[in-house]
Order: structure tokens, then C-alpha cells, then sequence
């Protein structure tokens, strides 16, 4: 309990009638690539908004580096270390590339009143797009980029924070093999290292190549967790997924 | 949006400064001068607001609040004497930082609302303020209006401290919209117009950026005020609060284009000459506020981004474009989100 990075407990948030999550509780551990999976509906993507602050939990509570957040805000977390990607790959469409890297990299207040893109923040941006070989798009204005370079994009963004903990959802949905292949090397270095992860995803060869261990939301809580081959062959997550 | 650094920029802001500065030197005639008066006012007044209407992307309707506490404040303090007839001048600034400061609370409030709501919401600031400047008879004068002291300038120079005063703002609103664009304000202010809860989520400090455009915006217009009011000596609750003023200054950053540093300053060259043109032609009828309504139908239908990014975006396409796909080797397009997803069992 005390040495996990990110450990939510009880977390419930009801839609209306619907209860999305109920009563989460899990638990993320430093230096490991976490699958969130579930069959669609089951709150993966609730449960990440509250934890980064997107919406607030009806009840529950967080725990982020052995501190509980009280009042979970997106920009603090963000500062704090736990920084996200969305399922729709959101990127500023009217900034540069370049100014989407350097904005999210973070900036003291003596900064803000400074240049829009100093010198030191090109250099961090160059390097991070070099790294995601997007150099030569630095200075096209974002909305001009596939949908599978937006996703790049933002989660190049995201890491320019140095951040401990990333969530990502959905990094490869509607992206081509390729692509796939691309933002699969990039986890796998960042988690090298040691960035921790916490990925919802629905390519289950990839949850099985890249993650350990995983957990299995069903209908708002974790019915299964362990390592991919454990989790494989649990009758309940079979019967989550095939709703036999 | 960004425009590159070149040598064109500062000899483009020479020029038309000069120009302005040379028309009443050269002796140019009453009636320009009067005219160029307003214009210049409004292209401050449009440049101010799209601080935080345009770079922002919060359309305030409500600024013609903060114009008339800047004229009251003026009307209130100089009502018997105005030393001289340069001292309301210097008092400006004091009036522009007090307004900047007391907008940070409306500001605040408003701003917890987006798009229309803050529209809203902010149209209901400009009539309690003129609802008050009509019913705080001790302080405002109530209808019979306030009046400034006459200042002693002579006849044939009398527009002048006000044409130069409204020229020196303009010059401070522009230079605070250049320094926004190039600054990381300016960078943050714009995630908060195009995605402001992915700006919460990428640490941009939101919050305080948004009061920062607010309040420098709320205060420039307030000096506007200032000056307006010791230019027309009398100020009335219908005319220093006058939702008119409000539309005007939206209307013409819309009209140039919102988020440019030139954009409002054009907006306001067009709208104004010719709304003195019409008010002309039509006479006291008010039937200018057709040509108005009209202006506004033809901007949305056929310029919704304004003149200036429509011909940039114009000028943008007729270049070679660069082979996006090519740039990053072995990576094919997807067209959009709605991708199907794998899952596998």
C-alpha cells in the first residue's frame, strides 16, 4: 500500500441512474506498465478522469506518491508528476508543434512573462522530436498533422514535463500497425527510464507484449488482476468479455 | 496568428503611427480630426478587448463597463476644475491600474462560464453598471449627467491633447497585444481559446493568465473612457454605458480579425468612418444601426475568422504545401477518430 505510486480506493462516480465506477479500488506500483482493460462501458475512462481531476468521484479517494489528493485539479497533478494523454488525442490545433511541446513542458511564473519559445525551450522540444523523428514537422501548425501523428504529439507533449506518472488512454486506437509499433518503442523507453504507466487499451497483443500487470474492470470495479497470462485465462474476465 | 519576426513589422507600426501623428500637424481640418478621435478610440477600445475576447477567446459584452467607471472616474474628479487641463491626462494610468484591479473579482466570477454563458453574463455587468451610474445620483450625476470641467486648450489646438491622448493608447493596447503574442502569455492564452480543460491538463496556470488578459484589458478601457469623457465634457448613463460601444468594439475585432495584432486596429477604420458616413446619409434617424446589423451578417456569413486571417489563410494555401505524410517515414494518414478498435480475446 504505502510504496504504490498511484493507489485509488473506493472510488465511485454515478451518471444519473448509472453507476460507472463502483467502489475502484486499485493500485499502481512505481517502474511498472499497468493495463486498465474492460469491456466498453466497464469505467476505464471515468475512472481516469477522477483520478486526474477531469471529474470529480462522488466518493473515494486518491493517493498519488504516498500524498492523498484531496481536491484532485489537472493542472496540479500535472505539475506534481502525473500527466495524461485522452482517448481522442486533444493537441492544440492552431500551435505550432513545436509551441504544443514547449507549452506543456511547464514554466515558472518569471517564465510566463518571458518569449514565447526561448531558445532552451526549442532545444527541449527539438530533442523530444527528435527522439519521436517529428523534427521536420516542428513548425507546421498542428491541425495539419494524420491523427496518428496528433497522438505522437500529444504524447511527446505530455513527457516533455519529465513526468513519474503517465496515463494513457487508448494510445493506439485508430492508428495503423506502424504507428503502433512507434508509440510501443517510445513506452517501452520511457519506461526503461522510469516513467510508470497506466494504459487503458484495447489491443489485447499489445496489453500482453507491453504490460504487467493488468487489471480488469468489469461494470465500474476490478474483477481480475495479475500478470497478462494469469488474467488470460480467468473465467471471469472471459465472461466479462463474452458476457456469457 | 504568429506572424514571423521581420523587418516589414516595425516599419509597417512607424508608418501608420507617423501618418497618425503628421494629420494633425499638417492641419488637417476639425471635423478629421474629430473623426480620427473615435476612430482611434476604437481601434484602442477593439484592441483592448481582443486581448481577452480574442486572444483568450472570452467574448466579453460587458467592456463597455469598465469604459464608463473610466469616464465617471474622470467626470468625478475633475467636475470643478481640471488644473491646467493636463492633469486628467496623468491621472489615467491611476484609473487604468484601479479598474484593472477591481475587474480581477468580475473577472473571476464571469470567467467560471464559457462561450455564450460568459456573453451572458457579462451583458448583465453592463447594465448594472449603467443601471447604478443612473440611480447613484450623489456620485453620478443619476440623468442630468456628470460634466468635466472645460479645459483651458486653445480653439485652434483643442482636439489635440485628446487626438494624441487617444493616439498614446492605442499605442499601449497594441504593444500589450504584440508582447502577449510574443510572449508565453500569449502561448497560454492561446491553448485556453482552443482547449482550455487540455490546458488545465498540460499545467498551463489558466486561471491566472485569463485574469491577467482581463484585467489589462479591463483597464485600457477604462482610460479610453477617461479621455472620451474629458473630450465630451458631459457624461450620461445612456451614453458612457452604451451597449453600442460594447458591439462596437467586438464588431470591429470581429471584422479585422480576432487574436491579430492588426485586425481590430482595421476593424476600427472601417466601422468607424462609415458609420459616421451613414449616420450622415441616414441623418438622426438611427437607420445607420441597419447598416450596422448588416456589416455584422456579412462578416459572420462571409469572413467568420475576420479580414486578416482569412487573407493570411488565403495567402497560406496558395504556397508549395510541405509533404506532411512524407515527413515521417512509414506513416500512413488516418482521417479521424472514429477508428474501429481491436479487441481480442
Amino acid at each position: 500500500m504505502s510504496d504504490a505510486l498511484l493507489a485509488i480506493d473506493g472510488l465511485t462516480k454515478q451518471f444519473g441512474g448509472v453507476t460507472a465506477v463502483d467502489h475502484c479500488s486499485f493500485q499502481v506500483q512505481t517502474g511498472t506498465v499497468t493495463a486498465l482493460i474492460g469491456p466498453n462501458g466497464s469505467g476505464k475512462t471515468t475512472a481516469f478522469n477522477m483520478i486526474t481531476g477531469y471529474l470529480k468521484a462522488d466518493s473515494g479517494t486518491i493517493r498519488f506518491r504516498g500524498e492523498t489528493i484531496t481536491r484532485p485539479r489537472p493542472a496540479d497533478l500535472y505539475r506534481r508528476g502525473l500527466s495524461r494523454t485522452f482517448q481522442q488525442a486533444r493537441i492544440f490545433p492552431e500551435l505550432s508543434v513545436e509551441e504544443n511541446l514547449v507549452v506543456a513542458a511547464g514554466y515558472s511564473w518569471p517564465q510566463l512573462f518571458g518569449r514565447r519559445v526561448s531558445t532552451s525551450d526549442r532545444e527541449r522540444a527539438r530533442t523530444m522530436l527528435q527522439e519521436f523523428r517529428l523534427e521536420p514537422l516542428a513548425q507546421l501548425p498542428a491541425r495539419e498533422l494524420s491523427y496518428g501523428q496528433r497522438k505522437l504529439v500529444e504524447f511527446a507533449a505530455v513527457l516533455t514535463s519529465e513526468p513519474t506518472l503517465v496515463l494513457l488512454d487508448e494510445p493506439t486506437a485508430g492508428v495503423n500497425p506502424v504507428m503502433i509499433d512507434a508509440m510501443e518503442r517510445h513506452i517501452r523507453q520511457r519506461h526503461a527510464e522510469g516513467v510508470t504507466f497506466l494504459v487503458v487499451e484495447h489491443d489485447m497483443q499489445l496489453v500482453m507484449r507491453l504490460c504487467d500487470p493488468v487489471i480488469v474492470l468489469d461494470r465500474g470495479a476490478p474483477i481480475a488482476f495479475g500478470s497478462p497470462e494469469h488474467v488470460q485465462t480467468d473465467p471471469r474476465v472471459l465472461e466479462a468479455y463474452l458476457g456469457a | 496568428m504568429r506572424g514571423s519576426i521581420s523587418r516589414v513589422g516595425p516599419l509597417r507600426v512607424g508608418i501608420f503611427f507617423l501618418l497618425l501623428i503628421v494629420i494633425p500637424l499638417v492641419g488637417a481640418p476639425g471635423w478629421i480630426l474629430n473623426t480620427l478621435i473615435f476612430t482611434i478610440m476604437y481601434a484602442a477600445l477593439a484592441s483592448s478587448w481582443n486581448l481577452i475576447g480574442g486572444y483568450a477567446g472570452y467574448p466579453s459584452l460587458g467592456h463597455v463597463a469598465f469604459f464608463g467607471i473610466g469616464a465617471y472616474a474622470i467626470g468625478i474628479v475633475f467636475s470643478k476644475d481640471v488644473f491646467g487641463g493636463y492633469v486628467p491626462f496623468f491621472a489615467l494610468p491611476l484609473i487604468g491600474i484601479a479598474v484593472g484591479l477591481l475587474s480581477l473579482p468580475i473577472g473571476w466570477v464571469s470567467m467560471r462560464t464559457r462561450a455564450d454563458v460568459f456573453a451572458i453574463v457579462t451583458i448583465t455587468l453592463l447594465f448594472i453598471t449603467q443601471t447604478l451610474a443612473f440611480n447613484l445620483k450623489g456620485v453620478t450625476g443619476g440623468a442630468q449627467g456628470a460634466s468635466v470641467a472645460p479645459p483651458p486648450f486653445a480653439v485652434d489646438h483643442y482636439d489635440w491633447p485628446f487626438y494624441f491622448a487617444m493616439l498614446i493608447l492605442l499605442a499601449i493596447a497594441m504593444g500589450i497585444s504584440f508582447y502577449f503574442q510574443r510572449s508565453k502569455i500569449g502561448l497560454s492564452l492561446a491553448t485556453i481559446r482552443a482547449d482550455e480543460d487540455k490546458a488545465h491538463g498540460v499545467g498551463v496556470r489558466v486561471t491566472a493568465v485569463k485574469l491577467i488578459a482581463f484585467g489589462v484589458s479591463a483597464g485600457l478601457v477604462a482610460m479610453a473612457g477617461g479621455v472620451w469623457a474629458y473630450y465630451v465634457g458631459f457624461i450620461y448613463p445612456q451614453f458612457a454605458v452604451d451597449p453600442l460601444i460594447t458591439i462596437g468594439m467586438v464588431l470591429m475585432a470581429f471584422l479585422g480579425g480576432r487574436a491579430t495584432l492588426w485586425g481590430p486596429v482595421l476593424g476600427a477604420f472601417i466601422l468607424v468612418p462609415a458609420q459616421e458616413y451613414f449616420a450622415q446619409a441616414f441623418g438622426a434617424s438611427q437607420l445607420y444601426l441597419f447598416a450596422y446589423a448588416a456589416v455584422f451578417l456579412l462578416i459572420i456569413l462571409f469572413l467568420p475568422r475576420g479580414i486578416l486571417p482569412s487573407i493570411s489563410e488565403r495567402l497560406r494555401q496558395r504556397r508549395p504545401v510541405i509533404a506532411t505524410e512524407e515527413a515521417f517515414a512509414g506513416e500512413e494518414s488516418t482521417s479521424g477518430p472514429a477508428m474501429e478498435v481491436t479487441v481480442e480475446r
